[in-house]
């Protein structure tokens, strides 16, 4: 590396719209330090970008920490790169090497339409929430928190998946775009817990179903969601899942429309 | 300006259940015909929006991510306070309460403090009830720790990710409403103005950030929950995003903005490492309970930290503060790092950095123990630094954090225009001059599931409202003023990006009026601003085109407004000529060098009101009166 910082090479996929075609461009980035984040790179040349009179690359980023799940890109092949248990916010340059070509791509799958550049239309995970996400306890009616004790270790394994923060990469690395372990994890966090149990298998149905519904693919036991995932949720809670809707489709009837 | 804060008479303990009493109701087959539109999906938004969902309103609710669950309260990490008392160690509402207004250092209404606290206890049951993960003991109960300035141990945590957790919670509960048809979610919008009609609030411009469609939405009420304007600093534990947009167009319709310059600046951020850095990163003040704070004694010495033997070490917090030690509130922990930097003994490459020592800690409790207390936040430090927390000391810096200033709210948090309401951190609320740590997340939610699900129906019960569509002439004008100001801005084609001017004007801020202010460092920043700002208006560049996705427009956007914010926090600390609490003038200072305030002239807030562009806007007044908690000077010796 030069006294000057880092050189890259990046291929970087440009697209102006849902309905334009899209393509590579390649780009070319100096003076890189490795203390800067891998957004802070795309921010150096965005700015040289918007200097040069072009239009600098749209990409979905807000709080830079790992923890709002705005941010995803695919860098060289791999959801949120070459690093596991990161957001692509929380990469550093020093994974990389000078002169290296870094590839940057959206999220690539059918239920997550491409906005504009590297930005996609997520909103489908939202759809899944939606159906049953949730404990249904309205404001005012909740008894003494210390009422309801929850072992230690459920409450801990609860926490586990209920850290999922919702960015989408599992489906990004998954060959059949499967939503298995997005929508497993908040299956599980509630099903963990005594004050998720009343709604447990119904939770289970709707949620299924409103997976099946926005498109995405089935499971079959790839367990690349897992690799990528920047906060290691377990595909452990997929089986939980299956279980539960199993369990449920026997006993359950799903909600109607 | 009408400055009312409906503050209740008579006892305070009973103070909200007489008001809630008092208050008008709704008929619940009328409540559907009412339209409340809430702008932030963060813990005060989205809790509001669920709770006024769930009573059968119609609810409208914006932001700006692509989805609510991403509101900048996501990433609030240590916890969330609320007077259980459960580890019987002393606490109690009355506890919490003199805390948060001696740790405001005496600038926030007892009322609402009072309210405050005593809501805590219903946040926590409701966020257990939703299944919010909270960390609990071996026997199955809830645990808690103490936090930032706390003697006792009132914390309730979910790991480092507890406004995660809670933003969540609240999440799925507006996600309940949505599916029931009460809630409508407009994400990807961002709110550009507000809608006066008659002297009302009655809607909002938006723009949609995917098509670049400017519109209006009507409604019966608004409500701003859209954060805190900490940003304006450029550099910030804040999210990119995070704005003072949506409350300086309110501000600029009329809303009474309150002590601006009440801006908090947290002591434990990892430090700045080049021009490059685009956001600060926050290390949990938790930190402070097992970490020790120190600095070399001797003026630039340079040694690898572990190279300094103990007599060389200067544990300036410990030395100065017996009682509280490392645990002192943020304000003091942060003006002493300043400090001890200004005095050449900070450590790291631009000498602008103190110690945080796990060593002694490592060594009473081993190293497993302080791995599962702070284990995500060691990792997250190695992530950026690519240094090892359990092996050297962290370095951390002081950076912006929080602001305790917003809109102006009285009792009801309704603002000087009627049937605005603000909550969360963009209100002025309830933490005074200071905020402690874990209250932000109590306040955004009491707001949220507790206090505007009451004030808000009264005020539709009780005000007249005729019926409203969006073609009306205000609405017309309103949409007609955004969209040539999005036109001015896309036309200026100038050679500085938005990111440039908004850098130098972080600079600049945080230079006069960052940790430490006086008279002559703020006139300057008064003449700097709005030349800089002038220099913006003539020169800065957008790429690309308005009726598209185009974050740059949405940046220069932002960016607009906070030049103006910024110099009205410099007005604020120019003209408030004490020092309390976050807010410390160089010149109003104890014989200890603490912050000294000036009750005879300053007890109150300031609220500003809006003169018209380019003329200098009004102070007026709220004071202030204690009956409860007697003012003294704050110490922490
Ligand atoms: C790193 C960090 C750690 C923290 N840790 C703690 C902690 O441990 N304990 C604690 O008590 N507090 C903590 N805080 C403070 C606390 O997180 C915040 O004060 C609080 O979450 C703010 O919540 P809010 O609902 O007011 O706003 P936010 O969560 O900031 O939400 C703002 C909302 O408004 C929307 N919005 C903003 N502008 C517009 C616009 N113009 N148009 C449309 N939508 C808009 C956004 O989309 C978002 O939905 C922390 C803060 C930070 C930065
Ligand atoms: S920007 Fe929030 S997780 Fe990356």
């Amino acid at each position: 590396m030069s006294e000057k910082g880092m050189k890259l090479n990046l291929k970087i996929w440009r697209q102006k719209s849902s309905k334009d075609k899209g393509g590579f461009v390649d780009y070319k980035v100096e003076n890189i330090s490795p203390n800067m984040s891998f957004l802070e790179m795309l921010d150096v040349l965005n700015e040289k970008i918007i200097l040069e009179g072009g239009e600098p690359i749209a990409f979905d980023n807000d709080c830079r920490e790992g923890i709002c799940g705005m941010c995803g890109l695919y860098i060289n092949g791999r959801p949120h790169g070459p690093q596991s248990g990161t957001t692509t916010c929380q990469l550093h340059m020093r994974s990389f090497r000078d002169g290296e070509l870094i590839t940057i791509e959206p999220w690539r799958c059918g239920a997550f339409p491409i906005v504009k550049d590297l930005i996609v239309d997520r909103s489908a995970l939202d759809k899944i929430i939606m159906a049953g996400g949730f404990i249904s306890v309205s404001t005012g009616a909740a008894p003494e928190a210390n009422t309801i004790p929850v072992p230690r270790d459920d409450s801990g394994n609860s926490m586990d998946a209920a850290q999922c923060i919702g960015c989408g990469a599992c489906i990004a690395a998954c060959p059949n775009a499967s939503a298995m372990l997005f929508t497993a994890a908040k299956i599980s966090h509630l099903g963990l817990l005594p004050q998720g149990q009343p709604e447990r298998k119904k939770r289970a149905l709707s949620m299924v179903k409103a997976m099946d519904d926005a498109g995405f693919g089935g499971c079959t036991n790839h367990g690349e969601c897992e690799a990528a995932c920047p906060k290691n949720v377990s595909t452990k809670f997929i089986a939980r899942m299956n279980r539960d809707y199993i369990s449920a489709g026997l006993t359950e009837e799903p909600e109607k429309e | 300006m009408k400055i009312d804060s409906r503050l209740p008479s008579g006892p305070i303990e009973t103070a909200w259940d007489r008001t809630k009493f008092e208050m008008k109701l709704v008929n619940p087959s009328n409540r559907g015909k009412r339209t409340i539109i809430i702008v932030g999906t963060g813990l005060a938004g989205a809790s509001a929006a669920a709770s006024l969902g769930e009573l059968g309103y119609n609810v409208l609710s914006f932001c700006y991510q692509d989805s609510p669950r991403r509101a900048h309260s996501i990433a609030a990490q240590g916890g969330i306070n609320a007077a259980k008392n459960y580890r019987n160690d002393g606490d109690s509402i009355f506890r919490l309460f003199y805390d948060t207004v001696k740790g405001g250092d005496f600038r926030a209404r007892e009322a609402n403090v009072y309210r405050l606290a005593q809501l805590s206890n219903n946040i926590i049951d409701q966020c257990t009830a939703q299944g919010v993960p909270f960390a609990r003991e071996y026997d199955g109960l809830l645990d808690t720790r103490s936090f930032g300035g706390a003697q006792v141990s009132r914390t309730f945590y979910s790991r480092g990710q507890t406004g995660q957790q809670l933003l969540l919670g609240a999440y799925s509960a507006l996600m309940r409403q949505v599916k029931a048809g009460t809630v409508r979610i407009f994400s990807r919008t961002e709110m550009l103005d507000l809608v006066i009609v008659n002297g009302v609030a009655r809607g909002i411009v938006v723009r949609n950030m995917i098509t670049g469609k400017i519109f209006s939405v009507a409604g019966d009420a608004v409500i701003l929950c859209t954060g805190g304007y900490a940003n304006t600093f450029y550099l910030s534990t804040n999210a990119k995003g995070s704005n003072g947009s949506a409350c300086w167009r309110a501000y600029k319709r009329g809303a009474g903005f309150a002590n601006p310059c009440y801006t908090q600046i947290h002591p434990t951020c990892i430090p700045v490492t080049g021009e490059h850095q685009s956001k600060l990163t926050l290390m949990s003040e938790s930190l402070r309970n097992d970490g020790r704070i120190w600095v070399p004694k001797k003026k630039g010495d340079r040694r690898p930290a572990n190279e300094i033997p103990e007599e060389d070490r200067d544990y300036y917090l410990e030395r100065k503060y017996p009682t509280f030690g490392n645990l002192v509130p943020r304000d003091v922990a942060s003006r002493n790092a300043k400090q001890v930097c200004d005095e050449g003994r900070g450590v790291g490459e631009s000498g602008l950095g103190v110690n945080l020592d796990f060593r002694d800690s490592i060594k009473r409790f081993g190293v497993q123990l302080i791995k599962e207390r702070y284990g995500n936040l060691f990792e997250m430090y190695e992530k950026i630094t690519a240094e090892d927390g359990y092996k050297v000391p962290m370095r951390i810096y002081p950076a912006a954090h929080y602001v305790m200033g917003g809109l102006w709210v009285d009792y009801h948090l309704m603002s000087s225009i009627p049937g605005l309401f603000v909550g969360g951190e963009a209100n002025f609320s309830d933490h005074g001059a200071n905020r402690l740590g874990a209250s932000a997340l109590m306040q955004g939610l009491c707001d949220g599931y507790f206090v505007l699900p009451a004030t808000v129906p009264h005020y539709l019960s009780t005000s007249s409202l005729p019926n409203i569509s969006d073609d009306s002439k205000e609405f017309k004008e309103a949409v007609g003023e955004a969209e040539s100001r999005i036109k001015r801005l896309m036309n200026i084609n100038g050679k500085r990006t938005a990111d440039s001017f908004h850098r130098e004007l972080g600079k600049l801020l945080w230079n006069y009026c960052g940790m430490a202010r006086n008279e002559a460092g703020l006139k300057k920043a008064l003449e700097a601003i709005p030349a800089l700002r002038e220099e913006f208006w003539q020169n800065v560049k957008v790429p690309g085109d308005s009726e598209d996705l185009n974050q740059s427009l949405e940046k220069v956007n932002r960016v607009a407004d906070f030049m103006e914010v910024a110099e009205l926090i410099v007005n604020d600390a120019l003209e408030r000529k004490e020092s309390c609490g976050a807010h410390f003038r160089e010149e109003s200072r104890t014989e200890e060098g603490e912050a000294k305030r000036d009750d005879a002239n300053f007890s109150h807030a300031a609220v500003w009101e809006f003169a018209g562009d380019n003329k200098k806007p009004i102070r007026n007044i709220e004071p202030l009166s204690f009956q409860y908690v007697k003012p003294q000077q704050r110490s922490y010796k």
